[in-house]
């Protein structure tokens, strides 16, 4: 893999984090439950600890002087790298709690193949420490997944309509393309089939325990990798980056 | 032993009431009213902080700024546990909350309009709270004690990252100067007035401070504040909105220019810019998250009536 | 408004804070189950590295003893100073006991 692709493919892992933590940043003082407002603002801060740390390492390979908040800050829509699946707006609860139970799922496996690779040991050692904070992610969107699926006749019904909604845009999860496909060949990541497996596996299994359907449509949305985003995108860039913006020569 | 004195002498020794101990009524509805208006605070506290924390100018900030919210939500919970051990529930304290029958820190129906309000409102509102709050970790009611200590604890990090906020600031762009001055100006007289009215009219302050529940006076405090925060406003480069303000070497403090009494009435009463605003974005998190917790209950009592007889035994 | 259904039990949270120490009570929230008790104790009261192991006990299941009884519970105790190390004298010459 070139060095532009090793570049573009650790945004990709970044701007996953970042975008999906800013998104969750948003329930803070908002949430169904104040014990849950902490759990929700935990997941946020790790995601966005994540990004922090790819981002650094992605700025320091590219050589051109962009630190982390150079890298968010002043890129545009066209120049983020993430899946649609984590801009997507919150809505209610379920939808972020099935959101995320989709994404910790896919950020499992994903992470748990970087820490094992060899081909960029810095991702390595990032990948393991944001393991064990995904782990306790998925337990978290899982648990929560089988509540609501198992819990009232309204939060069955509610839970599987954001299954429902959100399904289109899992299969980018999984959607080859050139710079995963460099990736894959450099040994950085599997390839997207055996991950898919997996995911379909773990994700069954956890929506049979939440008397849920697992959707069989395979029609899906994708351009995130390649910087075609939803609407959402840029309206969630023009908040995060307004500040920043405003005052490009300030230190905060 | 009559009940009282014993609760008396308790007091009088500087022991601790603990949760099961006999206590006179006025102590408990004292407590609780204290402890909940403390505890709607931080939850309603997290609102205005809340608003930057998807406009945070850098990614540290965001984080540090979503750390600081997210620990007053576990202060929110820390001081409603503690009114819970004197019989109050959640529940009715956060409908109370939500209904307006119930009160919170005024400061907090302030507008937050720009990022430097993120720096005042660490730097001036939690320094006022921690002024506030520190003696109240050695308050007569044991569990109301304990969670300030932990509340304190937790606390010195919030004042710090605000000081820090306007300091990059105040070292930075003309631009941030003006932003970090204009913070100053709106929240100087709102985070004066957080330690209540005068001394001379303030009507609970009497009895809590016998009971040990108040240890200093709120004009005491005040004072306090107002001579920790001069010199760092100083340091700073900034000016306080307040014409009067003067340096006595008599008596070693500082004078402070008359306080706008009529605001701080205004606000109490629910006029204040953005208690409307508030209000109603804890009914709706409220609302919106009744059909989550119904869920989570009634999944609760599934798994519980699943266990048969022989697994409750075997714990 | 809130109806009974969507209530929450209170759940007492014990913490050890480090390895060979007992847990200690540090406060109390609410959750719906027991799983959920223990994610919500470990967001809340272990934020800042403060445990290493969590309990958590349904309120209502502790029984504690009562006030009142503190003199007849306590109070024999009282007399019984030889129970402590402190106690007793040794001479000088005895360093370590
Ligand atoms: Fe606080
Ligand atoms: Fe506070
Ligand atoms: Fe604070």
């Amino acid at each position: 893999m070139t060095k532009a692709q090793h570049f573009e493919w650790l945004l990709s892992l970044a701007d996953d984090a970042l975008i999906l933590g800013q998104r969750l940043s948003e329930w803070c003082g908002h949430a169904p439950a104040l014990e849950e407002d902490i759990a929700l603002s935990n997941v946020a801060l790790d995601l966005i600890g994540q990004s922090r740390a790819i981002l650094t390492h992605a700025g320091l390979l590219e050589g051109e002087g962009r630190d982390e908040d150079r890298l968010a800050f002043f890129r545009s829509d066209r120049e983020y790298r993430n899946l649609l699946l984590v801009e997507l707006p919150n809505g209610h609860f379920g939808d972020t709690i099935a959101r995320q139970f989709f994404f910790d799922q896919f950020a499992m496996i994903r992470y748990g193949h970087l820490a094992q690779q060899t081909f960029d040991l810095e991702i390595a050692a990032i990948a393991t420490k944001a393991l064990k904070e995904v782990r306790y992610h998925a337990a978290h969107s899982a648990e929560w997944m089988i509540r609501l699926g198992d819990g009232t006749d309204l939060s069955k019904t509610r839970i599987q309509e954001s299954v429902d909604r959100l399904w289109p845009y899992i299969g980018e999860c999984f959607e080859a393309h050139p710079i995963l496909d460099a990736a894959i060949t450099s040994g950085a990541m599997p390839d997207c089939k055996s991950i898919e497996l997996t995911w379909k596996e773990r994700v069954s299994a956890v929506l049979a325990e939440a008397t849920l359907i697992l959707p069989t449509d395979d029609w899906k949305q994708v351009g995130g990798r390649n910087g075609l985003h939803t609407e959402h995108l840029s309206y969630l860039l023009a908040e995060m980056q307004a500040v920043p913006r405003l005052h490009p020569d300030a230190k905060w | 032993m009559d009940l009282n004195q014993r609760f008396e002498d308790y007091i009088a020794a500087d022991q601790k009431i603990e949760a099961k101990d006999w206590m006179p009524d006025d102590y408990r509805k004292t407590l609780i009213r204290q402890i909940s208006q403390h505890a709607h605070s931080e939850i309603i506290g997290m609102l205005p902080e809340g608003n930057w924390i998807t406009r945070a100018p850098s990614l540290q900030r965001k984080a540090i700024l979503l750390a600081k919210v997210q620990d007053e939500a576990g202060h929110g919970l820390y001081l409603y546990s503690a009114a819970e051990t004197l019989g109050a529930q959640r529940d009715d304290l956060m409908d109370a909350l939500i209904e307006g029958r119930a009160k919170y820190s005024s400061i907090f129906n302030y507008p937050t309009l720009t990022w430097a309000d993120m720096g005042a409102i660490g730097w001036l509102v939690d320094g006022a709270a921690i002024m506030n709050q520190v003696p109240l970790c050695k308050c007569s009611y044991g569990p109301y004690a304990r969670a300030m200590v932990r509340v304190c604890k937790e606390e010195s990090f919030h004042q710090r990252q605000g000081f820090q906020i306007m300091l990059n600031l105040c070292e930075g762009t003309d631009e941030q100067r003006e932003m970090a001055q204009d913070s100053l100006n709106r929240w100087w007289w709102p985070s004066l007035m957080m330690f209540g009215p005068n001394d001379e009219s303030s009507t609970h302050n009497e009895q809590s401070m016998r009971w040990k529940i108040k240890r200093f006076s709120n004009d005491e405090l005040r004072q306090r504040f107002v001579d920790m925060t001069i010199p760092q406003v100083e340091l700073l480069g900034l000016t306080v909105p307040d014409k009067d303000l003067k340096w006595n070497q008599s008596t070693g403090h500082y004078e402070m220019g008359a306080i706008d009494w009529q605001e701080f009435f205004n606000v109490i009463a629910g006029n204040g810019p953005c208690n409307k605003e508030r209000i109603a974005a804890r009914k709706k998190a409220h609302r919106d998250g009744q059909w989550v917790r119904q869920a989570a209950s009634a999944y609760a009592e599934k798994m519980r009536t699943k266990v048969t007889p022989n697994q409750t035994n075997a714990a | 408004m809130s109806s009974e259904s969507s209530k929450w039990p209170l759940w007492e949270v014990f913490v050890r804070s480090r390895q060979g120490l007992s847990h200690k009570h540090v406060g109390s929230l609410h959750a719906s189950d027991a799983t959920m008790a223990i994610a919500n104790a470990r967001d809340v009261y272990t934020r800042r590295q403060e445990g290493v192991s969590i309990w958590v006990l349904p309120a209502e299941a502790i029984s504690a003893s009562s006030p009142a009884d503190k003199d007849i519970l306590f109070d024999p105790a009282n007399d019984k100073v030889y129970r402590h190390p402190t106690f007793y004298t040794l001479p000088d010459e005895v360093k370590n006991m």
